[in-house]
């Protein structure tokens, strides 16, 4: 089968996975509004409160050419499930619909005491029928900054996106802004690393 | 204008400031922290209209009662517990002759995802006999909010919006309308707001006499579409608020599902309903909440030959929200085929305390010294805040945690029964907040007990607002409450000083009488923050 182009899909839903303080709700900003700027509807549900503090954070993101109903996307029907931490994208799998796809950090975030055992966590996302995993630790490093890996995994969902990498960029900068030139640089970089990483 | 991507919270907060907004009023509490938020972020906050946290509910209720007062409009706003807190002047502000244009803003949180119960703030509107809006979208936030304003000053009450967290804390785009001035100064007038017997008969009369023309408001409301499907007799449905996206969610076509009322204002469209009722057989009533739709039309006697089906009936969950998935079953559809594999069994990863933080040194320290009493959590009463986290390991040091401030007076109660020590530990927002009046109790018979307040400068559980009652200012007021200097112990929350604050604390829990410790050191997302900026 030959997956649909993301620029002519109807609807994406996705779920962004991660624990509280990796910086989903940053990935959620620059997508909302690149969706906005590219004329689509959307919607996006977030953890805010007790989560937050690093506990298991989520949120529905979701895109359509026409005006969506839920704001919690159905189990079933996600179309990706996008994490910046391996475990965390495991945790969401009955929401991914059949044939959709998984986009993963490879690096975990060990803060509780029963953490599986890392190969296991990797094997089986890489064991799923369509994932990517990407090592968002060694690429965010490289960018300039262990704090962009959360860019990273945006980087490395965008080909899949049905959002412009014009759109996206524009808000990656928006984001960054307030903390000057050189960060913005970083995170440009960690975006087009983790593209090429998903691309290869 | 251009369409802006909002929480709903802030889609609230937007229509607010574009209805002539004079003052908004808050005590942080998830969902509805993001109001205030969002006001206080405003260029013209603070110099254009009052954008203020207040020490708790019912100050924040009664500020923004004083608002309207003054013919200004006001808008207040907590999560739903809080509304309980500001019961007493809500309750009788449907009775005062609203000036300025009143909302209160009520988030509730179905499911409890950070909550202790999840009640259903549109029965506290049915109670008090005023009109209640429920947006199911980002635009209707908008929309109700700029009509909620119209409406209270229309009516002279103060009129509410229900939000759940699910709306809150999504976010979509809205289109705003043109924005309004706001109003000047005319204040109220002694018999309509001076609830002494003889006035407060005669406006009770008035507002039971209103109620007829609230329900005619709804019955006219746009908000509450009806779409009859002529062909579909066996099943209708009712949606309140964001259930109506979730049934939508399954029969995205109108024309090839159930009918569907869609109810988003209270006092409910009782005509509408009629009409749903009569073209079918079974009735769902879905609503994200208390069953409050569904057991008005039911009754106690139901309704002759039809079948009315919802929470009470098993056919939706009896608690917790409701979700595109869970609505399937009770629409007789199944369920989506899923992905297989990976979720079963995974480790979970519940919140906790940051690594460093204070309040983990102080339980740490406090269980320490319990365990040289040969007692356990069991003398300790907690309330809410971060540290209620102390409840989990690796801490379980504290045994409570029931509403704002029942720290304090549950220990004096636990002392009074018996309990020894008896501790209660509670953070310095959550003690402005309600910790001052029992805790001026304990000092007036003196209780045998000991009061940990928490002082790390800040509201930290919601994302650090203001606290009222930090530093100085703290120790004076416990000092001016009337506990005895010598038994008001300060100390530095921090591994170094764990041998020397267990000593304290025994001491202070050894001492027959009331004693307090303040465990002092800011909040690390705090100094976090502040080296950031």
């Amino acid at each position: 089968m030959v997956p649909a182009r993301p620029d002519t899909v109807p609807k994406q839903d996705i779920i962004l996975a991660g624990v509280g303080g990796q910086g989903i709700l940053s990935i959620a900003f620059v997508i909302d509004s690149a969706a906005l700027e590219d004329g689509l509807f959307l919607k996006q549900a977030e953890v805010h409160g007790m989560a937050q503090r690093g506990g298991a954070v989520t949120s529905h993101l979701r895109l359509s050419r026409k005006p969506i109903f839920s704001d919690l996307v159905p189990k079933g029907r996600a179309d990706l499930i996008l994490s910046v931490e391996p475990l965390e994208a495991l945790r969401y799998l009955e929401y991914l619909a059949p044939g959709g796809k998984v986009i993963s950090s490879s690096a975990p975030y060990k803060n509780i005491p029963d953490y599986p055992e890392v190969g296991s966590v990797l094997d089986q996302l890489k064991a799923l029928p369509s994932s990517i995993v990407v090592d968002s630790e060694r690429l965010a490093k490289e960018a300039g900054s262990s704090r962009a890996q959360n860019i990273v995994m945006l980087g490395a969902a965008s080909p899949f996106l049905m959002l412009s990498e014009p759109s996206l960029l524009k808000f990656v900068k928006v984001l960054f802004k307030a903390r000057g030139e050189s960060i913005v640089q970083t995170n440009l970089k960690a975006f087009a690393l983790g593209r090429a990483a998903a691309s290869a | 204008m251009k369409p802006v991507i909002v929480l709903g919270d802030e889609a609230v907060a937007l229509a607010a400031l574009h209805s002539g907004l004079s003052a908004a009023y808050s005590y942080p509490g998830t969902p509805a922290t993001e109001i205030m938020e969002y006001f206080q972020a405003q260029p013209g906050a603070g110099r254009d209209f009052i954008a203020s946290w207040s020490v708790n509910e019912k100050t924040a209720y009664e500020e923004a009662l004083g608002t309207s007062f003054a013919g200004k409009r006001a808008m207040v706003s907590f999560k739903h517990v809080g509304l309980n807190v500001a019961a007493d002047p809500f309750m009788n502000s449907a009775l005062t002759k609203i000036g300025g244009g009143l909302v209160v803003v009520s988030a509730d949180d179905p499911s409890m995802h950070s909550s202790q119960n999840e009640q259903d703030s549109r029965y506290f509107a049915d109670f008090a006999r005023i009109f209640c809006f429920e947006p199911s979208n980002h635009q209707e936030a908008y929309d109700m909010t700029r009509q909620a304003f119209d409406l209270s000053e229309r009516f002279e009450i103060p009129v509410m919006i229900r939000l759940v967290t699910r709306l809150s804390h999504s976010r979509s785009a809205v289109q705003p309308a043109e924005p309004r001035p706001q109003n000047p100064l005319k204040l109220g007038a002694a018999k309509d707001w001076t609830l002494l017997p003889v006035n407060a008969r005669r406006r009770f009369k008035r507002l039971l006499e209103i109620q007829s023309d609230l329900v005619k408001v709804s019955e006219s409301s746009t908000f509450n579409s009806l779409d009859v499907n002529p062909s579909a007799k066996s099943l209708a449905v009712i949606a309140s608020g964001i259930a109506t996206n979730y049934i939508r969610e399954c029969w995205p076509d109108p024309s090839q599902g159930p009918s569907l009322l869609k109810v988003s204002t209270y006092p409910i469209p009782e005509e509408r309903i009629r009409r749903l009722i009569a073209g079918a057989d079974t009735i769902l009533v879905a609503e994200d909440g208390y069953p409050l739709i569904e057991d008005k039309i039911r009754g106690m006697f139901g309704v002759p030959g039809k079948k009315i089906i919802g929470r009470r009936t098993g056919d939706l969950p009896a608690s917790g929200e409701l979700s595109p998935d869970n609505v399937r079953g009770a629409l007789g559809l199944a369920p989506l085929p899923a992905s297989e594999g990976g979720a079963l069994g995974l480790a979970n990863r519940p919140p906790q305390l940051c690594a460093g933080c204070p309040h983990a040194d102080t339980l740490i320290a406090l269980k320490r010294a319990m365990d040289e009493f040969g007692r356990g959590r069991e003398n300790v009463f907690s309330d809410i805040g971060c540290y209620t986290l102390g409840a989990l390991p690796p801490y379980e040091a504290v045994s409570s945690c029931v509403c704002m401030g029942a720290s304090v007076s549950m220990a004096k109660g636990g002392a009074e029964a018996g309990v020894h020590p008896a501790v209660a530990v509670i953070g310095d927002s959550t003690f402005a907040h309600s910790g001052l009046t029992p805790l001026l109790s304990a000092a007036a018979s003196n209780t045998d007990m000991t009061v940990v307040i928490l002082d790390n400068g800040t509201t930290a559980m919601t994302g650090g607002q203001k606290s009222f009652g930090t530093g100085e200012r703290l120790l004076r007021m416990v000092e001016g409450l009337g506990v005895p200097q010598e038994h008001i112990r300060v100390i530095e929350p921090l591994p170094k000083n764990l041998e020397k604050n267990v000593q304290v604390f025994k001491e202070e829990m050894g001492y027959h009488g009331l004693s307090v410790v303040v465990p002092v050191r800011e909040c690390l997302e705090e100094s976090k923050k502040k080296k950031r900026s």
